[in-house]
């Protein structure tokens, strides 16, 4: 069995299953403690998004006219960031398997490959920013209607852009230590739950500020 | 190691192309001429369960243990639940402001 101050080590977990007594004793969730500190993470970090969010909402239903500015060229380049970035986490998964299967050129290009898609995402956000603000969105002004529109988005979708490029810092890194035999497999599991949380919160974001504010007329 | 507590290939791909449809169809939605509550409620139903097959199966808590499952959600759940009660406050600006006007 591991030591207190020691890795758990994946085989440890596992035979965790087998110990007779009452289940939950010694390990009650069965999972690595880096993995069980990311899954807090995660979990905290989804209530800093979600408070973003119910921000963007209140702004929104208090708003006389909100702005509804993006045309289909937006809605198209939005919907190719959403699929960019599902794919990636399907990237992210396969990077895990292999890994996991102790398959090391498998897991890194997996993980580049991973990371090559938020790079796609971010570029192709920095464009739509770029024009937003080329038609005068500011944080506090735009030529629409309610000025706290500009706030509103930049918040939301630069956070996300925030974590987006951490990770792929982060992606990097693990693909970098993976591959020089200095972080396990189980260091690449906890990299894909970020990853995946990334991707979880702009399936909340994309329809909420894209398509909530499509141009359809 | 045995690898049958995973998702197989098959799952992944399966998830994959659920996800990818269910945004076509989000996508095809928003340029209906629907309410803007009820493509709301939709659009926030529908990523809901994208985000459940995220959380599942991409993240892998199907498979782990259940005590993992009832430590995170349903706090996170309760906490989201919580946050709606500044909506109140926001209709009732919304309101004032029809009054003015």
């Amino acid at each position: 069995m591991s030591s207190l101050d020691g890795p758990v080590s994946a085989a440890a977990v596992h035979d965790a299953h087998d110990i007779p007594s009452w289940g939950g004793g010694s390990l009650p969730y069965a999972v690595p403690s880096k993995k069980l500190g990311m899954w807090l993470f995660i979990v905290s970090d989804a209530i800093t998004f979600s408070a973003v969010i119910f921000a963007y909402g209140y702004l929104r239903l208090a708003a006389a006219a909100w702005p509804r500015p993006f045309e289909t060229p937006s809605i198209v380049n939005a919907t190719v960031m959403t699929f960019v970035l599902l794919s990636s986490s399907v990237a992210m998964v396969l990077a895990v398997r292999a890994s996991s299967l102790g398959k090391v050129s498998g897991a890194v290009g997996w993980l580049v490959a991973t990371a090559l898609g938020g790079v796609i995402f971010d570029v192709l956000h920095i464009r739509e920013w770029l024009g937003l603000i080329g038609e005068g969105v500011r944080p506090f002004h735009n030529p629409w209607g309610t000025p706290m529109f500009g706030a509103a988005f930049f918040t939301m979708t630069g956070l996300h852009m925030l974590h987006v490029t951490i990770g792929v810092v982060y992606l990097l890194v693990i693909a970098v230590g993976f591959g020089r035999r200095k972080f396990s497999a189980a260091d690449v599991e906890v990299s894909g739950l970020y990853w995946h949380f990334v991707d979880l919160v702009w399936m909340f974001i994309f329809p909420l500020v894209y398509l909530l504010s499509a141009k359809t007329a | 190691m045995e690898h049958a507590e995973t998702a197989g290939n098959k799952i992944v791909f399966s998830v994959w192309f659920g996800l990818l449809g269910l945004t076509v169809f989000e996508v095809i939605l928003a340029y209906r001429q629907l309410p803007l509550e009820t493509m709301l409620t939709v659009l926030m139903f529908l990523s809901v369960i994208k985000a459940a097959l995220i959380i599942a199966y991409f993240m892998h808590l199907r498979y782990e243990r259940a005590s993992l499952f009832v430590t995170l959600i349903p706090a996170l759940v309760f906490v989201l639940i919580m946050m709606t009660v500044i909506f109140a406050d926001s209709s009732r600006l919304a309101h004032m402001r029809s009054l003015v006007q």
